[in-house]
């Protein structure tokens, strides 16, 4: 059969079904693909599919390799091949064909070929690489569908290393003169933002022009990258409020074309998109919310009608109200809106309802209280998803009192088994209750035994670690401690005696290291009778290796030289687990040697102080004496590596292939340890020995310790029980019963309803006692000391997730020594022969430094004496000294003098205001000291009363403060000033990162202020240079394994425009120029703490090819960036 | 943003998929089994939002076929359900009174409209007339090649 006839034959269904039917409904249901379901529906048997569609499969594979195919054809074949795809059965051999319909094909054909090839292809996909010319050509055609299609299928599957090679082109497009192109040109950036936001730095002003773009739509595709942007960075947009709040009021208003409505009612897509933004602008921030109290209200009027998408629009609303700076009148609308969803029919909006509950609960328990009893039927709704929801509303709104109730709730649901996610959430969240809210040591125990039962393997690590380092560490109470203590060892005992085996292993684990440690408490009870115990265990089947460590260890603690010990030692000293095979040596050795063993494990010492000996010294004389017996020195793994790349003679290529070493950040600095096994036995052994000492975010201590021994759990109890009684049980407390009183459903007790009606009044008063405003006043937070407040502000405002990340970083303990430090060092320097007196020695990178850079010193400080200019100028960072110096004139002169003397020496930024209130003010000082970024915060007092008691905290997510997080001063007299330091270096490399920080103080009434700042800082802060010799250079860049390639812009207008260049970036970015040799330069930089990063330049015909690589998956990216701004800049 | 949106029968059959992430293979069939797992055996009238890892899950049931959704969890669950009936709005409009039988046989146009409707996740074009008109200016583009691929044979 010609081409021609079949092209006829295959055209000829679809055009007489176009006569007799509209649009292109059942277009195809003649087609071959027809016949294809068709016969699929007829099947009875998964087998006989399989046949079927192997057939189809085996055809299609015949046509598409068949050079005879006519594309049109072959459009149609992708189509079955697509589906045959979508039942689950491979075609991969069609993908190349996919892409070429897409290369060749005219329109149609083009639609379905890139169709398949976005269905097909996954980012990593190797043949995407094929797309990229099709796309490009198509990206620049004339024809607007061919765009179209282009920009879908770029926003649907490209990767980050190919969004260089479209980028330019779909710049271009968002100045294209149709709408519809110009908003998926928005979006597809976009998605490019999300996937490599550094790619699209650069066109931010674009995207502005967006924002104000006359189509609607295109202004609305915008909002989707701002939104992003505000999200991570909302100071940064702060100045556009006032538009958001204008276009949201238009929009509420019915500015917008009738072609917006949805269900008559405006863009609400768009609302609410608006609204989002207003939360992260608003937040926080008492101005910029009050700009928006207005159009808020307006869009809480105007959506009123009964549908779905007006929820929509009044659940964000709710959201925002609740988010930013409150107000009472909104605040009140806005509750009543809450109430209309919870009190909704509509499970839906029921549902949305108690989120919106938990969100705003903390802010304001009495909601919580007014719609106590439909929570109350929500928790025994059949849907469990309502449950769930209304489980952690009332994890919310838990205290002291209702505690127990609200936990064994909890437990109830867990006891479902509803899917690993939720099992590890809510097991977390009990495991948080019951620590910060025990009643007593019995109900504690018992409540984590549930919990490690419940939990299992699945349950993060971090909450037996807790729970033992509660126990390991104890409280003030020596009495309390001991009782709980022996609580859990009597209660292991007890489970050990019935079938252990079936436990989950890290309860096992728990079990064995409270023996192990504390069964001597238990007066009576002979080692033997536990050990008997774990030689029982270690039979289990079950057990694995792990637990047996711990069993081991545990045993190595009780252990008095018995013979069933010397068996088990036995047993697992060949074990083919190294750790498990030294703790059955130790434990050999230890069961026979009591003196060593008591001093090795010294009883009830599990937190006791350890002093380690990170560079194991005792090992010295062990390595000399193997050294003088003619062993060869220890290398450190990447030094190794770089020999054997060394012995290959024959190395043409000039950097050499990429080698398969990572090497982590560990392996550059010191030695070390040779035996890794020791250390993790020491681990596995006392795991309850964290390294993070002291954290403030494991354990609520002061929690458990104030509600211990309250006798208001017995109450409850008795609450629960009499659940028949009618009139209120004389035991309930009165504040009980003013919370049953406030209940909507006051039943008479008549009848069985009315019966039913009390059961859930009674645990009405048990869930929400202590909430209302005149019980347990410090609950919520709304009169704590300013200090607590700052803790609780976070965990009512954020998501539990991030609360937990904050508090990590928030420590408030005062930190007296440092601040005295400080002042010594200013009392020397406001001493007239102060400078120049004391300075410290000059480290050998530091002098290097001086070397190397003294050619291009720029003269900044020349009022501070001879060697700081150098390095003080060269430091400099433009862009930052020229922002700063405007805005910090009048004050920076005089504080700069006031810079701690050793760090004057060194590389600062021009002085920058904080913040300031009517009382202090303010400024900080970046100095770039060579293995930290330095912040030295100036705290001046402008007003005419001394304050006192003064601390500064500061926190930030990304980065990590090593010493300096938080100070105290007691006073700080009327217009005196006090320096606060800290110092922080970046452990993951970030474009930009931010820190915060919060200054509280009593001014002369006694009354208590706070004063908040954050400071934003670059990845250039940073930045310092690596001294390096060209070898060194050679080597180290052969074991970097990430890079990225990227032309930059030469500085045109100058002689060598390559040293030029160089110069410009190694100035501007405290970078090392290692050398350049003819038209190639080589530069390399470190990112504190000690991440290296090496460049590699390549000028030609007006462009800097930069290659860059360093051991750290992101500084690449990050630091080109810069690079590319600082030659923007110039 | 939207993470994925999948249709399948009231049997399990999947009807179509479109991920807005990257996702392997093996993930992709483990979420379509999950989610057919989860949505189909619930009752009706109940809620029509899930909880699955750490994402939110929108389905609504038009007549034999259900429309399902992943969402991030700062999503608006109720906007979700609105974007699935105005995909369905979209498809009842172009096939005129649609129903299972036309998105299975047409599925590639499903998912021509669905391109046009979402993008990157998000929502594209919220104007029904746009969608509609930018598949009828394709379709008209098909008809006249049809026309034109149909001429060379005499």
């Amino acid at each position: 059969m010609s081409d021609v006839v079949e092209k006829t034959l295959t055209a000829l269904p679809s055009l007489l079904s176009l006569d007799t039917q509209s649009g292109a409904g059942k277009l195809s249901a003649t087609s071959k693909l027809g016949n294809l379901i068709r016969s699929l529906t007829e099947l009875t048997s998964k087998h006989e599919e399989e046949k079927l569609i192997k057939k189809e499969l085996a055809a299609i594979k015949e046509q598409v390799s068949s050079p005879n195919t006519p594309l049109r054809q072959m459009k149609e074949i992708m189509v079955r091949a697509v589906y045959c795809e979508m039942l689950g059965y491979e075609a991969s051999f069609s993908y190349i064909h996919a892409i070429k319909l897409a290369q060749q094909g005219s329109v149609l054909e083009k639609r379905v070929g890139y169709l398949a090839v976005s269905l097909f292809l996954n980012e990593s996909h190797d043949l995407l690489l094929l797309l990229v010319n099709t796309v490009l050509k198509d990206l620049q055609s004339t024809n607007l569908i061919e765009v179209c299609m282009a920009l879908t299928v770029v926003s649907q599957i490209f990767p980050k290393d190919m969004i260089p090679a479209v980028l330019p082109l779909v710049e271009d497009k968002l100045t294209h003169s149709k709408e519809i192109i110009r908003r998926k040109a928005v979006l597809a950036l976009y998605k490019f933002y999300l996937i490599a936001p550094n790619q699209v730095q650069h066109i931010h002003d674009k995207f502005r022009k967006a924002l104000c773009d006359k189509d609607p739509g295109v202004m609305t595709a915008s909002l989707h990258i701002y939104l992003q942007m505000i999200k991570e960075n909302p100071d940064g947009f702060k100045e556009l409020t006032g538009s958001f709040v204008t276009i949201l009021r238009q929009v509420v208003g019915g500015k917008l074309p009738v072609d917006f409505n949805y269900h008559s009612v405006p863009a609400p897509w768009l609302q609410i998109q608006l609204l989002r933004m207003l939360a992260f602008l608003g937040k926080e921030d008492q101005s910029t919310s009050e700009m928006m109290y207005e159009v808020l209200d307006e869009s809480l009027r105007r959506a009123e009608i009964n549908h779905n998408i007006t929820y929509a629009i009044l659940y964000e609303c709710v959201k925002t109200i609740y988010t930013i700076h409150p107000k009472s009148e909104l605040l009140e609308k806005a509750a009543k809106c809450v109430g209309k969803f919870v009190l909704s029919p509509k499970i839906n909006l029921k549902y949305l309802g108690l989120k919106a509950l938990t969100y705003v609960v903390q802010q304001d328990p009495n909601l919580a209280l007014q719609h106590q009893m439909t929570i109350i039927e929500c928790l025994d709704h059949p849907d469990s998803i309502i449950k769930r929801e209304t489980l952690e509303l009332l994890y919310r709104i838990t205290n002291g009192q209702n505690v127990a109730v609200i936990v064994e709730r909890m437990l109830d649901f867990l006891r479902l088994g509803k899917g690993e996610h939720t099992t590890i959430d809510l097991v977390g969240k009990v495991a948080e209750l019951a620590e910060k809210y025990a009643p007593d040591n019995g109900w504690f125990i018992q409540t984590m035994n549930t919990v490690f039962f419940l939990g299992g393997d699945m349950m993060q690590p971090e909450i037996p670690n807790n729970f033992l380092r509660l126990l390991a560490e104890g409280f003030d109470n020596a009495d309390e401690n001991r009782q709980l203590r022996l609580y859990a060892v009597d209660s292991y005992l007890s489970l050990l005696q019935t079938d252990a085996s079936s436990l989950p292993q890290r309860f096992l684990q728990v079990i064995s290291w409270v023996l192990g440690e504390f069964s001597f408490l238990k007066t009576g009870l002979e080692p033997t009778v536990v050990l008997v115990h774990f030689g029982r265990l270690l039979e289990q089947d079950r057990i694995t290796t792990e637990t047996k460590i711990w069993i081991l260890s545990a045993m190595c603690k009780l252990c008095r030289g018995e013979a069933c010990m010397e068996e088990a030692a036995q047993r697992y000293s060949s074990s083919l687990s190294t750790t498990l095979r030294q703790q059955a040596l130790e434990l050999h050795t230890l069961s026979q040697n009591e003196g060593l063993r008591a001093s090795v494990l010294p009883r009830d010492a599990s937190w006791d102080e350890l002093e380690m000996d990170s560079s194991l010294s005792f090992l010295d004389g062990f390595v000399s004496d193997a050294l003088a017996q003619g062993a060869a020195p220890y290398k450190p793994p990447h030094q190794r590596q770089e020999e054997l790349s060394q012995e290959k003679v024959l190395n043409f290529e000039p950097y050499g292939l990429l080698l398969p070493v990572s090497l982590s950040a560990g392996s550059l600095t010191d030695r070390q340890s040779p035996t890794g096994l020791s250390l993790s036995s020491g681990l596995s052994g006392n795991s309850a020995d964290l390294p993070h000492k002291g954290g403030s975010n494991t354990l609520k201590l002061e929690g458990v310790r104030r509600v211990w021994g309250k006798e208001g759990y017995l109450l409850e109890k008795e609450a629960e029980v009499e659940t028949a009684v009618v009139v209120p049980s004389p035991l309930e407390s009165s504040r009980q019963q003013d919370d049953a009183e406030r209940a909507p459903l006051d039943a008479p007790a008549l009848g069985p309803t009315a019966e039913y009606e009390q059961v859930k009044q009674q645990l009405a008063s048990s869930l929400f006692v202590g909430l209302g405003p005149q019980n347990e006043p410090c609950l919520m937070g709304k009169s704590d000391a300013p200090l607590q407040r700052f803790r609780r502000k976070n965990k009512a405002q954020e998501l539990p997730v991030d609360t937990r990340k904050k508090l990590t970083d928030t420590y408030s303990s005062h930190n007296t020594v440092d601040s005295l430090l400080d002042k010594d060092l200013l009392d020397s320097l406001s001493s007239p022969q102060g400078e120049g007196q004391t300075r410290p020695q000059d480290t050998p990178l530091h002098s290097d430094l001086k070397d190397t850079l003294k050619s291009q010193a720029v003269d900044r400080l020349s009022r501070v004496e001879g060697e700081s200019e150098l390095l003080g100028g060269d430091m400099e960072l433009e862009p930052f000294s020229e922002q700063s110096h405007r805005q910090a004139e009048p004050l920076g002169l005089g504080l700069m003098s006031r810079l701690p003397l050793e760090l004057c020496e060194l590389g600062h930024s021009q002085i920058l205001n904080l913040s300031s209130d009517h009382t202090l003010s303010l400024s900080v000082c970046k100095v770039y000291r060579e293995d930290a970024l330095v912040l030295v915060i100036f705290i001046c007092n402008t007003s005419s009363s001394p304050v006192d008691e003064i601390s500064v905290q500061l926190s930030s997510e990304e980065l990590k403060v090593l010493d300096g997080l938080d100070g105290a001063l007691p006073a700080l007299e009327s217009h005196g000033m006090e320096t606060f330091r800290c110092s922080m270096v970046m452990e993951t490399p970030l474009v930009q990162s931010s820190v915060s920080g919060t200054v509280t103080y009593h001014a002369c009434a006694g009354l208590a202020h706070e004063l908040q700042f954050s400071l934003g800082l670059t990845l250039v802060d940073f930045i310092r240079p690596l001294l390096l010799s060209t070898e060194d250079y050679g080597k180290l860049w052969l074991a970097f394994n990430h890079d990225v390639k990227q032309n930059l812009q030469l500085l045109a207008d100058q002689e060598d425009s390559l040293s030029a260049t160089l110069n410009t970036l190694t100035e501007k970015l405290q970078l090392h120029l290692v050398d350049i040799i003819g038209m190639e330069g080589i530069v390399a930089c470190q990112l504190l703490p000690g991440r290296p990063c090496l460049l590699h330049c390549h000028a030609h015909t007006g462009s800097l090819a930069v290659w860059l690589r360093s051991p750290v998956p992101d500084l690449p990216d990050c630091l080109l960036y810069h690079c590319q701004k600082a030659l923007r800049e110039r | 943003m939207m993470r994925f949106l999948l249709l399948f029968s009231r049997q399990g059959k999947l009807r179509l998929q479109k991920w807005f992430t990257p996702l392997g293979e093996r993930e992709k069939k483990k979420i379509v089994r999950d989610m057919t797992m989860m949505v189909l055996p619930r009752p009706p009238r109940s809620c029509n939002f899930l909880l699955w890892r750490d994402l939110k899950i929108v389905y609504k049931r038009y007549a034999s076929l259900y429309f399902c959704c992943g969402l991030e969890p700062q999503d608006n669950e109720l906007l979700a359900l609105e974007v699935l009936h105005r995909y369905v709005e979209l498809l009842d409009k172009y096939f005129g009174n649609v129903c299972e039988l036309d998105i299975i046989f047409n599925f590639e146009k499903a998912y021509f409209i669905l391109d046009e409707f979402l993008m990157g996740g998000e929502v594209q074009e919220t104007s029904k007339l746009s969608v509609a008109k930018s598949m009828e200016e394709s379709d008209l583009l098909q008809e006249t090649m049809e026309e034109y691929m149909s001429k060379p044979t005499f």
